[in-house]
């Protein structure tokens, strides 16, 4: 088999211009008006009803979804342009950013009508948020050894057991999770998982805080004891849910924010170092815009690609593994190349510093959320037909 | 010409002509005319050369593509130098000689000037292929402007070196060299053009090596058999043959990028803005970044055997590695682009960007 991938060169199209001259303007108006900051560093208040409200009233969740959703039946491309408009300026998208990613194509795809004229234009007007419960205890990287069971109950099922690492939980209205329905077979270990919606007002959920290394609350324990999920709340095949998994990745895992979560970084670098940087400052920080550049232009390929109808799942893992690898290193490269720039002379010493510390201290996270680097590895190697 | 039309005419020449192994053990190097025999019945060196000026009329695409091509094979002819010094000739509708040709300056610093003899003086240093050249194009730095000359390469010093890859590489002294013809550049086009055009050239060379490199040793990882299996089952060889593939695709994206940027301006002097700048010059710092990794991942895969002179390996290898160093290295692209970057400040940064 051929071992080359295939990274397309595509342009942003001419409306994707005229949208972006609309998100930056929007992004100006409402920063001035204090709905955001966007030099904060991450808090809480990512989680911004406000502004996620008004970016919804714009049009711009959900923009790619039918019109009957709630959706303006837009491009990928188009999404490309808010999407990286919006982390590039800092913006707090965390309420709606899930939903409008992952978890609202995955209702289009497999919900009933009657969940999808319910919940879908919610989503679009910014009120809605998701989680998504995938790990458990005994299963990150492993999903296929999920264990937390779903059992037949009349109309529907009882969940019990628990999840992890689970972003959102404690503002989510819903989460897409994978229960166990059946055991693993000896012919397929992936069978017997299903996917369900979980409506987070139910009874029987327990929503625990895990605080993480930077003192954030982001990250809860979900615990199910008897919580009952109808049968019309099943989204695909029974026992199948490995089948739903793989095509939906290339878009989480291809796009702008897995390399630009921490970008205020490099523009505040770039402003510590001021108009006559040293030449070992200029050198590096030449490589760095190199690669966002490169990165870029691989991001914008995938989207494209997806939008024409492709599935780069590889091509994706690749986008992620890059984007990755090189953000976790950028604070580390940033704290270098400053190094010799006295910090009286930084007109914005005590932002740069502060940006510093908190991507310093989220690096790690970069290469394990949605997928390690280990596992992303995994799939480019199984692409080249190693395994 | 269509863009796979040139790729399946390149692909078959190399593959008939310039096979790796076949080089790789040949004693003389009689393939070599023969190679070239074919390449110029194609038009494949003249592709950025109007017909009118003994060309065969190629777009700029079909140019970056054969520099892919011939980085795939990794071709030790001079078909990049040469379609870069028709297109240089051809901005002063210079007409192309037959034969094989080269292109000075082809190092940011080194300027070519014009004395009022109208002879030549000043030096181009790591000019690639010059000893084999019949004839060089040159930029000249003339007192009322900038001149583009025709030199016969007898007519040039040229202190002829081995690259890394064992390729001709020269020291040419232009002193009292007297051109053959010579007309003014068009308005706009200056060294930093040509360094440009040059090291997208290069980039495109390394993605193609690049993209044999990982096919070459994704073969190998399933032959080879180690501790019972083939390597390719080990998961440390899988991760490092991800990261090839990684490496590929990025340098791949990067030189694609440049090569469109410039096709879409026709490589119009006068249309070589900052944009197109950003484009060539992370091209040519991703290539080059992609050329290191990849090559120590491809020899840590083939062991021992990828470090003889017998294994085609270092023919791709030494010329990734020797590629870095002309039209500029990236270290010098970097500086350029972070001075820049730095220039225009930290606001502007995501727009500059974004706006490709």
């Amino acid at each position: 088999m051929s071992t080359a991938l295939q990274f397309d060169q595509i342009r942003l199209p001419p409306e994707c211009a005229a949208l972006r001259k609309e998100v930056r303007a929007f992004l100006v108006n409402e920063a001035s008006a204090g709905t955001f900051d966007p030099s904060a560093i991450e808090t809480d208040d990512l989680f911004n009803r406000d502004f996620s409200r008004k970016v919804g009233k714009k049009g711009w969740i959900g923009i790619t979804w039918p019109k009957k959703y709630g959706g303006q039946e837009r491009s990928f491309l188009e999404r490309y342009v808010i999407t990286e408009e919006f982390r590039a300026a800092n913006a707090p998208v965390r309420l709606h950013f899930t939903a409008d990613r992952q978890s609202g194509p995955v209702l289009i795809k497999y919900a009933n009508e009657a969940l999808k004229a319910d919940i879908l234009p919610r989503i679009t007007r910014g009120e809605c948020c998701f989680g998504i419960g995938m790990s458990e205890p005994n299963s990150g990287s492993d999903l296929f050894a999920a264990s937390t069971k779903a059992t037949k109950t009349k109309g529907g099922y009882l969940i019990n057991g628990s999840k992890v690492w689970t972003s959102n939980a404690h503002n989510a209205d819903y989460l897409i999770a994978i229960f166990r329905t059946a055991p693993a077979t000896k012919e397929n270990r992936r069978h017997g998982l299903t996917s369900f919606l979980v409506d987070m007002k139910s009874p029987g959920i327990a929503v625990n805080p895990i605080y993480n290394l930077t003192g954030l609350h982001d990250f809860n324990e979900v615990v199910f004891d008897a919580m009952f999920i109808p049968d019309t709340h099943v989204l695909g095949e029974i026992d199948g849910a490995w089948k739903q998994a793989t095509s939906e990745l290339a878009f989480e895992r291809s796009g702008p924010e897995r390399f630009l979560e921490t970008f205020v970084v490099m523009i505040e670098l770039v402003r510590v170092l001021g108009s006559k940087p040293d030449i070992r400052a200029a050198e590096a920080l030449g490589r760095l815009v190199a690669q966002v550049h490169t990165l870029r232009r691989m991001s914008v390929s995938v989207n494209g690609m997806l939008q024409a109808g492709k599935e780069p799942v590889v091509e994706a893992s690749v986008v992620k593994d890059l984007g990755t690898i090189w953000e976790q290193k950028l604070p580390h490269r940033a704290r270098d190349i400053a190094a010799f720039v006295e910090s009286d002379d930084m007109t914005n010493r005590a932002l740069f510093e502060e940006h510093l510390a908190f991507a310093t201290m989220i690096a790690p996270k970069l290469t394990l959320q949605g997928g390690t680097t280990e596992v992303l590895r995994g799939i480019i190697a199984r692409g080249l037909g190693l395994r | 010409m269509a863009e796979n039309i040139v790729s399946d005419t390149a692909t078959r020449i190399f593959a008939d002509f310039a096979d790796p192994q076949t080089v790789n053990k040949a004693r003389d190097a009689s393939w070599r005319p023969v190679l070239w025999q074919h390449l110029t019945d194609a038009g494949l060196p003249l592709a950025w050369v109007a017909e009118s000026l003994g060309g065969a009329g190629g777009e700029i695409a079909d140019g970056f593509e054969l520099a892919r091509i011939s980085g795939k094979f990794a071709a030790p002819v001079p078909l990049g130098e040469t379609l870069l010094a028709g297109w240089l000739l051809a901005q002063a509708s210079i007409a192309s000689p037959p034969g094989v040709m080269t292109i000075a300056p082809c190092r940011p610093r080194d300027r070519i000037t014009l004395r009022a003899d109208g002879r030549l003086a000043g030096r181009a240093r790591g000019v690639a292929f010059a000893s084999v050249a019949d004839h060089l194009a040159v930029l000249v730095d003339g007192s009322a402007g900038r001149k583009i000359a025709l030199l016969d390469a007898k007519s040039c010093r040229i202190a002829d070196r081995k690259s890394l890859a064992g390729d001709p590489i020269g020291d040419v002294v232009f002193d009292d060299a007297a051109p053959l013809k010579m007309a003014d550049a068009p308005a706009g086009l200056d060294a930093q053009n040509l360094m440009m055009m040059g090291a997208t050239v290069r980039a495109m060379e390394t993605a193609g090596a690049l993209q044999a490199l990982l096919e070459m040793s994704t073969q190998y990882a399933q032959d080879r058999v180690a501790f019972g299996k083939p390597i390719a089952k080990f998961q440390a060889v899988q991760h490092n043959l991800a990261r090839l593939a990684g490496e590929a695709a990025a340098a791949m994206t990067a030189a694609g990028s440049a090569a469109d940027a410039l096709a879409t301006i026709g490589a119009d002097a006068a249309q070589f803005d900052e944009a197109i700048f950003l484009e060539v010059a992370s091209a040519r710092i991703r290539s080059a970044e992609a050329a290191t990794e990849g090559a120590a991942i491809a020899h840590q895969v083939f062991g021992a055997i990828g470090f003889t002179k017998e294994h085609v390996l270092h023919r791709y290898t030494m010329r990734l590695l020797s590629w870095r160093d002309d039209f500029g290295n990236e270290s010098q692209w970097a500086l350029d682009l972070g001075n820049r970057i730095a220039a225009r400040g930290a606001d502007e940064l995501w727009p500059f960007l974004a706006s490709r």
